[in-house]
């Protein structure tokens, strides 16, 4: 059943790929600056953080030297928040926001969240290159330990798609999901080690950071963007293991429940 | 070899009591049913063969649009299962889920991806979709400033630009110019040759009859009649005046009205050819009899029948009654039954038409208005033995050409 799934997908690589393609197209086609916008959005985020938290606060992270530690460490964890959030976010409402095609062309439904990975994955990769670039006029450039970033990446939009389709099956039948999704999503970037570090919080509550998946995820990429160190894979095979069952989740709704999906839309 | 065959189709929607309800059949195993089942088709059953071309009528409502979305795959059946041999290629309602903000280019490339072909494939047809559409510069311009008709016309084209083995088209045509339809009509005719079978969803008779090999009636999610296309029609069309005039009774614009003192009723109207005693369809240039019952309601001096043949637009093609023809009828005592026949030669042309029927006691039904009907019948004219031609009176002329130099 999986198999069949799979590679009904894979027989439309074409169309996922142009659909990538065109969503970029759309998405700043009437606009002068067009794709810089891709990167000022993001780059606007950073500022504010940096200044507000490391200038105007004067925050510093603890052990760790350098004017710009504390922006790289926050950088590190908005960028992989930042896709986590907007896969997760947009798989969760792709059903709905494709009803018109649903409803009257047949095609394989699970090309959808594959081209919400793939634009997600592009978004990321310009900023992720834009940042490494900040590195090295900074010197900050990690070393091998780069090589982790990629794991690390391939579980994190992987916990974010398998839920965003679990998410995006359960919006379509209660639309509250959608809803409540968006109030989970601002606290759980709160509740995530991305503004501030871990250590400041009292240590039963960083006890509990263990049960936050996306915690793993970007405290992974923080010791290897900040402190070029190799993550610790025990806590991100957890969320592998998560991802997994969530997987598994979404293909049992999704095979449950998909025949009724167009019937609510 | 069979391209399609339904067996026992059925599709209910289901309904929840509330908005929980359905959380709880979710959730509680127990629970198994929170909703109520609307049956919109129920054992629904046809076979459709390659080179099959069959016409779908039936009311709005009747299931037509979900039982094309179940046999394209869009939606699944409830019970019975659906068989497909072939790729199917189907002109849903309008459009192919274009995309506004893109040209009709970048959409074609979409919608030809989104039905199965190949990219490369398909920018080989690309000249070919854009040659059939003439959307001319519209062809590089964002959907959203395109017309309707310009929409169909580029769905068309991207859903016929590679012949498919079923094309499904869901009256889709009715929006494009007459230009554009005999075009889009040609091209499936080629395909119908070529081995396509073909589902036309229409509510134009001439559309179905000069195209179908078949018609299938659907009513309250139901085969009602399944064959061949006249019959099909013809019962069609006599269900629906029954609907009609409850209809009227609300729309402003197609009141039957029945008026008169009651003198005298017109109980029966029928016209009959030399197939059809009773006909809903005539053909140009035969012969028919348009035969008027009349029942007399209370004793007459005097009584004249007459008859009006009007167009779809109602307007009058052509009318008489006995006093001009001096035929009047003398005294009827109560209870007399008469029957009026008119034979003519039907030298209308394609299209609609509506019989009234007015019984008087004069030259006009001002006079003395026994009962003048509306619409008392309705009938259709095809032309099948006759060369082609347009307008409604067939007045075939006699042709002498002369070389002058």
């Amino acid at each position: 059943m999986f198999k069949q799934h799979a590679s009904a997908v894979y027989a439309n690589r074409d169309f996922i790929f142009a659909s990538i393609r065109r969503e970029f197209e759309l998405k700043y086609r009437n606009s002068l600056l067009g794709a810089l916008w891709t990167v000022l959005n993001p780059l606007a985020m950073i500022v504010i953080y940096t200044l507000v938290f490391s200038k105007i606060m004067q925050a510093r992270l603890p052990g760790l030297e350098g004017a710009y530690a504390y922006s790289i460490y926050l950088c590190a964890g908005i960028l992989f928040w930042g896709v986590f959030s907007e896969i997760a976010l947009r798989a969760q409402g792709v059903f709905l926001e494709q009803a018109h095609l649903l409803k009257k062309i047949n095609f394989p439904r699970l090309c959808l969240p594959a081209i919400v990975v793939g634009s997600g994955l592009i978004n990321f990769l310009i900023i992720f290159a834009l940042f490494l670039g900040v590195l090295v006029l900074v010197d900050a450039l990690p070393g091998m330990e780069l090589l982790a970033l990629i794991p690390v990446l391939g579980i994190t939009v992987w916990f974010a798609i398998a839920l965003g389709v679990v998410l995006g099956i359960l919006n379509v039948f209660f639309r509250d999901v959608g809803h409540f999704f968006g109030v989970v999503l601002q606290f759980w970037f709160w509740l995530t080690p991305i503004i501030y570090p871990a250590s400041i919080l009292p240590e039963r509550a960083q006890a509990l950071l263990m049960f936050n998946p996306l915690a793993h995820c970007v405290q992974a990429a923080q010791a290897v963007i900040v402190n070029h160190s190799w993550p610790s894979w025990s806590g991100l095979l957890g969320v592998a293991l998560l991802s997994l069952l969530l997987s598994l989740l979404a293909m049992r709704l999704y095979l449950q429940h998909g025949a009724d999906m167009q019937d609510e839309l | 070899m069979k391209v399609v065959a339904l067996e026992r189709v059925g599709k209910a929607f289901r309904s929840y009591s509330s908005r929980w309800a359905r959380l709880r059949e979710w959730i509680d195993p127990r629970a198994l049913d929170c909703h109520e089942k609307t049956w919109v088709l129920r054992d629904v059953s046809f076979a459709l063969e390659s080179g099959e071309a069959v016409g779908l009528v039936g009311m709005n409502g009747a299931g037509k649009s979900t039982l094309l979305k179940i046999i394209t795959g869009i939606t699944q059946p409830s019970e019975g299962s659906v068989h497909l041999a072939g790729r199917i290629s189907a002109l849903l309602e309008l459009g192919m889920g274009f995309h506004p903000d893109f040209t009709g280019r970048q959409n074609a490339f979409n919608a030809g991806q989104l039905i199965g072909i190949p990219l490369a494939r398909l920018e080989a047809l690309m000249p070919e979709i854009e040659r059939f559409a003439e959307i001319g510069e519209y062809f590089d311009q964002p959907v959203r400033v395109y017309s309707s008709g310009m929409q169909m016309r580029l769905a068309f084209s991207v859903a016929t630009a590679e012949r498919a083995d079923v094309l499904i088209v869901d009256e889709a045509l009715s929006v494009g110019d007459a230009y554009f339809q005999h075009k889009s009509f040609d091209r499936i005719r080629q395909f119908k040759a070529a081995g396509t079978a073909l589902i036309l969803v229409s509510h134009d008779r001439f559309a179905i009859q000069s195209i179908c090999d078949r018609a299938i009636l659907l009513s309250e999610g139901t085969v009602k009649r399944d064959g061949d296309p006249e019959s099909v029609l013809d019962y069609y069309n006599a269900t629906l005046s029954g609907v009609n005039q409850i209809e009227q009774e609300t729309d402003g614009e197609r009141i039957r009205t029945t008026s008169g003192d009651g003198g005298a009723r017109v109980t029966e109207v029928r016209i009959s050819t030399e197939k059809d005693d009773d006909a809903d369809t005539v053909e140009t240039g035969t012969s028919v009899v348009l035969a008027l019952k009349v029942s007399i309601e209370r004793d007459l001096d005097e009584l004249v029948c007459g008859y009006v043949i009007r167009n779809r637009l109602g307007q009058d093609m052509y009318g008489i009654n006995t006093f001009h023809t001096e035929q009047l009828t003398g005294p009827v005592a109560k209870g007399t039954e008469l029957l009026f026949e008119f034979s003519f030669w039907m030298n209308l042309g394609e299209g609609e038409y509506s019989v009234a029927t007015a019984l008087a006691r004069g030259v006009t039904h001002l006079e003395g208005n026994y009962e003048w009907r509306d619409l008392a019948k309705v009938f259709s004219v095809v032309n099948i033995r006759q060369r082609l031609f347009v307008g409604c009176l067939w007045m075939e002329p006699i042709v002498a050409v002369e070389r002058l130099s």
